[in-house]
């Protein structure tokens, strides 16, 4: 009998601090999974940062001497400052994605027969992985029979190897990089331009607006939404560039075409030795430069928020 | 419509936009056309330098045959499937649930658990790499697609998150408080009321994450080695190392393996384009 009271209690008690306790037994997995795999994983690498490590035997604190050894370059030389400035060619060129991507979409905006294909067709790039896309480029620059250098030769010049010239491999590589990422600004554009609205569009054509001046004035402002998520996938994008020089080159000639990101996989994972703190360093600036990023987005994503 | 509709432009304006159309998809997509040519040609077309000529022979099943029964290029394939299909059952799971916390209830800490999520999938993922590595070889999974998945189900929660709580904060809250005047528990409102209305979000966000995850590479490069774990993106490497040089194989190799995401992209087409613009732009 007693245990025929008691049941009714303790759902009630249940019933009553449900809507309390619902969202975090909603939560728990997730952010369980999240923590292990993404979050503490930050921190370790920042305090790994501090220590000399083979990742086998024991690690041996060395305070900030990884970052003074990057600072000076005293272990690699002419790594860390190429990464550094590579990552920053990266970062703006990459950026040439936008613009060449609602060019693409302006071009594309249009209800001819079989245009749906078309649209679909300019947009394989992206769904191709980037590994293939690295093979395809450089078999595109390939100084024996790529057809860069066929296309040059139309013009009496070349051949140019691209991959193999420390003046040209970075560019060779974004310009591999740009072909997906101006796909993916495309497919935002013209998701964008089909929301346009129309009748703002008449009311400047009859207000006498056309071509350039209609596109800033009334067409881009409403395409702010489409622009905001292109420029946060590009600039991530740019910054995660690990595939396609991992397959082009190596990091090579000479090291000429590393970034960041690959420089820290170099370090702590090839043949060059497992440098596990040394890695986690250049990670940890690749990781700050990023941080500048990420805040402007969920600055931005707070205001919207905040908006509504 | 911007730009002004070809239809009410002149006749010449038509034609040159209707001729110009086939020209730009060509350029666009010439670097692929050529190595879908390098696939079917023979090797004798490359050691006698005929590279951009018709092929001298038809070679295409030969040369697919040979990926397909004379490499590990199979094994690679059913590797990608068997990592990328749990990954995104999991990460689709989690993120329902995650996102139906964060997009129904309101409480003090939920903007910053969202923030955690959307900073945390932006993160580079050299900050990760040596700590996930060393826990994935504590756990004894290195080398293992089990590893792999549960990193992969991890990190795709942060975005999954983002687009699950936003399509869900769109939907009709009144349904929610009308249930919950009945007396209906909240695990039976999710179950009942909000999972099945969020059909479309889960259909976009497979499609999206099957794809993302079949394409990483350096995820498999960091967590695996060797034709009994690795993705294909990793095994294409050895594979091309196998063939060096056999351009016409390297090609149909490179094909077959770029094909599974494409085939995706075109059956599923609206749903994949839904989850990219993230339902910011409708």
């Amino acid at each position: 009998m007693t245990v025929a009271v008691d049941v009714p209690e303790q759902e009630s008690w249940f019933h009553k601090n449900q809507q309390r306790l619902a969202p975090w037994l909603f939560l728990a997995p997730g952010l369980l999974f999240f923590l292990v795999y993404v979050i503490i994983p930050v921190f370790q690498s920042f305090n790994l940062s501090l220590y000399e490590w083979d990742g086998l035997g024991a690690a041996e604190y060395v305070g900030f001497r990884n970052y003074e050894d990057l600072y000076w370059e005293w272990v690699d030389r002419d790594a860390f400052y190429v990464s550094l400035k590579n990552n920053l060619i990266w970062l703006v060129l990459y950026l040439l994605a936008i613009p060449a991507g609602l060019f693409i979409a302006l071009f594309l905006n249009q209800t001819v027969w079989g245009i749906r294909l078309y649209k679909s067709l300019f947009f394989f790039p992206f769904v191709i992985s980037q590994v293939v896309v690295g093979l395809v480029f450089t078999w595109f620059y390939d100084p024996t029979f790529g057809l860069l250098n066929e296309f040059l030769g139309l013009f009496g010049m070349g051949p140019l190897n691209v991959l193999g010239d420390e003046r040209f491999v970075t560019y060779g590589i974004i310009f591999a990089g740009l072909w997906p990422q101006t796909a993916y600004c495309m497919i935002l554009y013209l998701t964008g331009l089909n929301a346009v609205d129309p009748e703002q569009i008449e009311a400047a054509r009859l207000d006498g607006a056309k071509g350039g001046r209609m596109l800033w004035h009334v067409i881009l402002p409403q395409l702010r939404p489409a622009t905001f998520i292109a420029f946060v996938v590009t600039i991530i994008g740019a910054l995660r560039s690990f595939d396609l020089i991992s397959i082009m080159t190596q990091g090579g000639p000479f090291g000429s075409s590393r970034v960041l990101a690959y420089y820290m996989f170099e370090v702590a994972l090839s043949e060059y030795g497992f440098r596990m703190g040394y890695g986690a360093a250049i990670a940890v600036v690749l990781f700050l430069i990023m941080l500048c990023f990420i805040a402007y987005f969920l600055w931005s994503m707070y205001r919207e928020e905040k908006g509504h | 419509m911007f730009p002004t509709p070809i239809e009410k432009q002149s006749r010449p304006a038509q034609i040159t936009y209707q001729a110009l159309l086939p020209v730009a998809l060509l350029l666009w997509l010439g670097p692929l056309l050529a190595v879908a040519l390098f696939s079917v040609k023979p090797a004798a077309d490359f050691t006698n330098a005929n590279y951009w000529g018709l092929p001298s022979s038809f070679e295409g099943a030969f040369n697919y045959g040979q990926v397909f029964f004379n490499s590990d290029m199979p094994r690679y394939l059913l590797n990608s499937f068997m990592i990328t299909i749990p990954t995104v059952i999991g990460a689709v799971a989690l993120s329902t649930m995650t996102g139906f916390a964060l997009g129904i209830y309101k409480f003090k800490s939920n903007i910053w658990i969202f923030f955690m999520f959307v900073a945390g999938n932006f993160v580079p993922f050299q900050i990760l790499m040596v700590p996930v590595r060393d826990l994935t070889l504590e756990l004894g999974l290195y080398n293992t697609k089990t590893g792999l998945v549960l990193f992969h189900i991890a990190f795709q929660t942060g975005f999954c998150t983002l687009f699950m709580r936003n399509f869900i904060r769109a939907l009709p809250f009144e349904l929610i408080e009308a249930a919950r005047v009945e007396g209906i528990s909240e695990w039976r409102i999710f179950w009942y009321v909000v999972l099945p209305l969020m059909k479309p979000a889960i259909a976009a966000l497979s499609v999206l994450i099957f794809t993302f995850i079949w394409n990483d590479f350096f995820w498999a490069v960091v967590l695996t080695q060797g034709p009994e774990s690795q993705p294909v993106t990793a095994g294409i490497t050895s594979f091309n190392a196998q063939y060096r040089a056999a351009y016409q194989l390297m090609s149909a190799g490179s094909i077959v393996a770029a094909l599974p995401p494409v085939a995706m992209f075109f059956l599923m087409q609206k749903h994949f384009i839904a989850g990219l613009t993230l339902g910011a732009v409708k």
